[in-house]
């Protein structure tokens, strides 16, 4: 650990279990000379039932961490427990079985499977084990989302909004411990991004989800409870209560600082 | 646009190289059928040339290769007027005969049933190559009937050592032969036989044990003198000769044999290149869904070379070129495997006694061309519809998130296929209508032009398939078979034409299975209701063996009647007739024949039967003339009547005296054994049992036994059909795992999220097997649909020419459609695999 480590005070949740937590974590791709670093020992707490936004500029290495906390991508050092289960060390079928029942995921591109409909999208993760979905569940999911009418419809049939919110559906429909969304509003215009967040932001406060997204985005982090800033694969800030303005100010800062210290550099 | 296709080649290098297999195996086929028919020719040439002498004499047709034994001799002082001539160096009589078989230690037939067995005496001769016909290689020459030599490879493969008590069989006078083993001879100037086991004796013991000890030949040899021409020595010799007897030069004999050889390896290499174009045409289908795979999955690119100014036919030519690339490099490793393949024919070939060990296989400038041609035309014909495809994409499409190649409508799909189909239809009934080759080819063109149509109406055809299978595969499997299910119905063309390649390849497998059958089944009835004698005597294959045979089972106590059956091949209208001969009053006993009534007031010496269904296709009525022209000469003879196609391996009958007039040598191909009344039929079994036991070329069997052996030739025909048609199987099966590893690839990012959301690999892995099964049995289906519809027109058609009865396998057809299903859990094994490593984040984010 020769980095130095920012680590968010812990004085503020003390009375909230923790969700997920990341300890030293590390992420270099490539080797020897052309070893870049993504991460560089981050260390930071998710707390059950609180909506967190990891923001940073491109490159800072927040999908790197995102990833390697969804258990799709490995960690080169430190460690990551969803809840009490440690990531590191576990083989492929333990990590299938993790993603499958623990985590949900929203991709930016949808990525839903274009044979399926909204259905059997939303209720995939949870027949692939073999699983019936709890039908109060699904229909309490489904009219949050808003897709009622839209069930039996096929992705290409779906604008981008619809498909997005059959994602976050369908990330939710397992009932995860934590729920990860990769800039879920960054192929869709401002109305449907507002759709999206406004769900997510709901599945928080009413079914107490943990979730966690990726996001350039200053109003799409102000629906969050909290910001995590990333600079170089590392912890620089973080925002309680955020608003667009606070965020993009926070930004402003950390973007200044990037360039006078690139400037120093040269 | 060249380095642009060039760069595509490296890239798609795996994808491509299975269809470049389709076409290595295509090209193999053929390649390997003209080096290995040009191998036998070069072999039996090569026999020719090294046994045959300046000027041949022989009773004319007597002593080619394909002649049978002939009973026409030439008398001894025709050879003492011959030696007066000053154009010979040397006169050379000999005699031979066919049918004499080596006996192993183990009683077994050398080289089994099949290769053909010669006596010779020695002599020495020299061939037109210089070389002596017969050179003794070790030991001494034999002297008198106690005493043989066997041709080296002959001694070898029986295990005798000189000094040995050698066994033979024949087909002359003496049934059974022994003799001391004096000495081994090399055999022409190839050293080899082809297989044939070769006996040789001294001219007097010929004489004596095949020619009633006369003082006669079966032809003579002559040597040119110095300076003699063979021209002018056949030209002073003819006059010296008896009717009927001709000389003739080394070399035309050599050419009109090599000629007959040539028509025969002709038939051969065409049997062969049949395989050879199916497995041609299923390797189009996997061509063409390798390009349209690669042509869609490009089609961004396409567009985006049209949005830089590419015109479409330099599109259109980038993708061809590529294929170009492709069957070049496909024909060239397919002749190396063409000889590979041939190697494989002459071990297979070998099974059934053909010994090429010592043959060369010549990869001639033909089977190079050919081979090119035929592998460079069916890439780029299957290239160039996915071509000219790639080559509309609009270039705004470069532009566009997902490129919809425009595809000609299902609708238009099915038209052009029930078009096709229905022509196809016709053809094989004008095809029916005819006879021979012609006939048989139109047929075989309605079948293909079908089996097209099928496969181009097979992604609306094959839909019922894959619904049924996939609420199977929903139950058995849940989500996992729902998703394999849908994937197969993803892109109905291609599954449908994957499907298709296995289609063609098992439309021929049931039909055959199914002629088999029914071929069987015919046999059953025919030999059950036509047959009335208890027992035959018969050789497997259908040699000819000795007359005594029957004259000793003619003198068993418990023997009532033995009936000979003798078989001939005469040119009758100019084609090739299977002529059987038997006794009038003898066919009227063994044979229970209804529609004949009494035969035995008009059939007799001079006349004929003809097959039914043949005297009524070419309008033969009873009383008309027919020509039959033996090797011995030509023998008219009148029309008595028809025969159903059936108990009798023959398409004419006559009686004996026929065969006898058409310069045959009496020898008996089936005897029918009625028992004496209060005999018991084991007391003659016994009886018979112990004249036969010690004569390996024949069995008695009754008649259920006897119908057995002729099924079990069936079966090994068919197994020999199956061995060839496996080649389309696999090129199909090759097709299922293009097809599926250029899917994977494709989906490529669906793959990544369902592994995302919680997949096992071994989820995965089942989804992509359950796809390949569903594609594999839903060619199985349709290709056992098929052929069961050909199989009832073919038995339809032909019912009348022995095989009435139809028998469908249908244990067996089911067994095809789950082996086919097991097939395709295999192909699925290499792209289930890769899809299952996939790195998870690295596949959901692929573009």
């Amino acid at each position: 650990m020769s980095h130095p480590t920012v680590t968010t005070s812990p004085g503020a949740y003390a009375t909230k279990d923790v969700a997920a937590r990341v300890v030293g974590l590390r992420k270099v791709y490539g080797e020897g000379d052309a070893a870049v670093t993504a991460l560089g020992g981050v260390s930071i707490d998710f707390l059950a039932g609180e909506f967190t936004a990891v923001m940073g500029p491109s490159g800072s290495g927040k999908s790197t961490l995102m990833h390697c906390m969804a258990a799709l991508d490995e960690a080169s050092g430190g460690d990551v427990f969803l809840g009490e289960q440690q990531l590191a060390g576990l083989g492929d079928t333990q990590l299938t079985l993790l993603r499958r029942d623990k985590i949900g995921f929203v991709f930016q591109a949808y990525n839903l499977v274009p044979t399926l409909t909204a259905r059997e999208n939303i209720e995939l993760p949870l027949s692939i084990a073999g699983r019936k979905p709890d039908p109060g569940w699904f229909d309490q999911v489904v009219d949050t989302v808003g897709l009622r009418d839209r069930l039996e419809h096929r992705p290409n049939e779906l604008s981008g909004g619809q498909q997005q919110r059959v994602a976050c559906a369908r990330a939710l429909m397992s009932r995860p411990e934590i729920v990860f969304a990769d800039e879920p509003t960054g192929n869709l215009d401002s109305a449907s991004g507002a759709e999206v967040l406004g769900f997510l932001r709901r599945s928080v406060d009413e079914h107490k989800q943990t979730i966690v997204i990726v996001t350039h985005d200053p109003v799409a982090a102000a629906y969050t409870d909290r910001v995590v800033f990333l600079a170089d694969g590392l912890v620089v800030d973080e925002l309680r209560e955020p608003t667009a303005e606070a965020v993009l100010e926070k930004m402003k800062v950390l973007s200044q600082q990037a360039v006078a210290g690139t400037a120093a550099e040269a | 646009m060249l380095r642009v296709t060039w760069c595509n080649l490296v890239v798609r290098k795996l994808r491509l190289a299975l269809s470049a297999f389709a076409i290595v195996l295509g090209v193999a086929f053929v390649a390997g059928s003209f080096i290995f028919t040009d191998a036998m020719g070069g072999a039996f040439s090569g026999i020719l040339k090294g046994t045959t002498a300046d000027v041949e004499i022989a009773p004319k047709g007597a002593n080619d290769f394909d002649s049978q034994q002939d009973r026409r001799t030439i008398a001894a002082d025709v050879v003492d007027k011959l030696e007066e001539l000053p154009e010979a160096a040397s006169v050379h009589p000999y005699n031979q005969q066919q049918g004499v078989y080596v006996i192993d230690g183990d009683g077994d037939l050398v080289g089994g049933n099949g290769p053909p067995g010669f006596a010779f005496n020695y002599g020495d001769t020299v061939a037109i190559t210089g070389d002596p016909i017969l050179e003794l290689a070790e030991g001494d020459l034999p002297s008198g009937t106690g005493e043989v030599a066997l041709e080296l490879s002959t001694a070898e493969k029986a295990g005798y050592e000189i000094g040995d008590e050698v066994e033979l069989v024949t087909a002359g006078e003496n049934p059974k032969l022994h003799a001391t083993l004096t000495g081994l001879m090399r055999f022409g100037s190839s050293g080899g036989a082809a297989g044939a086991t070769i006996v040789v004796f001294s001219p007097e013991a010929m004489q004596d044990l095949f020619f009633q000890g006369k003082d006669v030949y079966s032809g003579v040899s002559l040597t040119a003198a110095e300076g003699v021409s063979q021209e002018e020595l056949r030209d002073a010799a003819q006059p010296l000769l008896p009717n009927g007897v001709a000389a003739r030069t080394g070399d035309d004999m050599v050419e009109e044999n090599e000629a007959g050889l040539q028509e025969i390896l002709g038939y051969l290499n065409m049997f062969l290149l049949v395989f050879a174009g199916v497995a041609l045409v299923v390797g189009t289908f996997l061509i063409v869904n390798t390009f349209s795979i690669l042509v869609a999955q490009r089609s961004r690119e396409l567009a985006l070379l049209r949005a830089m100014g590419a015109s479409k036919r330099q599109v259109n030519r980038s993708v061809l070129v590529e294929a170009f690339a492709v069957g070049i490099f496909g024909s060239t490793v397919g002749i190396g495997a063409g000889y590979l393949l041939a190697l494989g024919l002459r071990a297979l070939f070998g099974l059934f006694g053909l010994d090429l060990t010592d043959a060369e296989f010549p990869v001639t400038l033909r089977t190079v061309l050919v081979s090119y041609a035929v592998g460079l035309v069916v890439t780029m014909v299957a290239a160039y519809l996915p071509a000219r495809r790639g080559s509309r994409v609009a270039p705004v499409a470069a532009m566009r998130d997902e490129v919809a190649l425009s595809e000609a409508s299902l609708r238009r799909r099915m038209i052009v296929g029930a078009v096709m189909v229905l022509g196809g239809v016709g053809l094989m009934m004008l095809g029916f209508a005819r006879e021979g080759g012609s006939g048989l080819a139109l047929i075989g063109a309605g079948m293909l032009a079908v089996l097209v149509g099928v496969a181009l109406m097979a992604p609306v055809l094959g839909r019922p398939v894959i619904v049924a299978l996939g609420a199977a595969y929903r139950r058995m499997f849940g989500t996992v078979g729902a998703l394999a299910t849908q994937n197969s119905l993803r892109n109905p063309r291609r599954t449908a034409a994957t499907a298709s390649a296995l289609m063609i390849g098992l439309t021929l497998v049931a039909l055959m299975s199914i002629l088999g059958t029914s071929a069987s089944a015919s046999t059953d009835k025919s030999i059950r209701e036509a047959l009335t004698s208890e027992y035959i005597v018969s050789n497997v294959v259908g040699t000819p063996f000795s007359p005594q045979i029957a004259e000793r089972i003619r003198d068993l106590p418990e023997v009532e009647r033995v009936v000979q059956f003798r078989t001939a091949i005469a040119r009758v209208d100019g084609n090739t007739g299977f002529v059987g001969a038997v006794a009038p009053e003898g066919l009227a006993e063994a044979f229970k024949l209804p529609t004949l009534g009494d035969i035995t007031s008009t059939f007799r010496p001079g006349t004929v039967l003809v097959l039914e269904p043949d005297a009524k296709r070419r309008g033969l009525e009873v009383g008309d003339t027919l020509s039959m022209e033996f090797q011995g000469g030509k023998v008219d003879l009148e029309i008595a009547g028809t025969f159903p196609a059936g108990p009798l391996p023959a398409e004419y009958l006559v009686t004996p005296d026929t065969l006898l007039k058409g310069g045959l040598e009496p020898q008996d191909s089936m005897l029918f054994i009625t028992k004496a009344p209060g005999a018991a039929g084991d007391d003659l079994r016994t009886a018979v049992d112990e004249i036969t036991r010690e004569l390996p070329t024949v069995t008695l069997k009754d008649p259920q036994e006897f119908a057995e052996e002729r099924k079990a030739q069936i079966n090994i025909f068919l197994y020999l059909v199956y061995a060839l048609l496996g080649l389309a199987i696999i090129i199909a099966v090759l097709g299922i795992i293009n097809t599926l590893a250029l899917s994977v690839i494709e989906r490529t990012r669906e793959v990544g999220l369902l592994r995302a959301v919680g997949m096992s690999r071994k989820q995965l892995r089942r989804m992509v097997r359950l796809e390949s099964a569903a594609i594999a049995v839903l060619g199985a289906v349709l290709g056992v649909a098929m052929g069961v519809a050909f199989g009832v027109a073919l038995q339809r058609a032909i019912a009348d020419q022995g095989l009435e009865v139809l028998s469908i396998p249908w244990l067996q057809l089911a067994i095809f459609v789950v082996v086919a299903a097991l097939v395709g859990v295999l192909a699925a094994v290499f792209p289930a695999r890769r899809a299952a490593r996939l790195n998870v984040l690295r596949a959901i984010t692929t573009e």
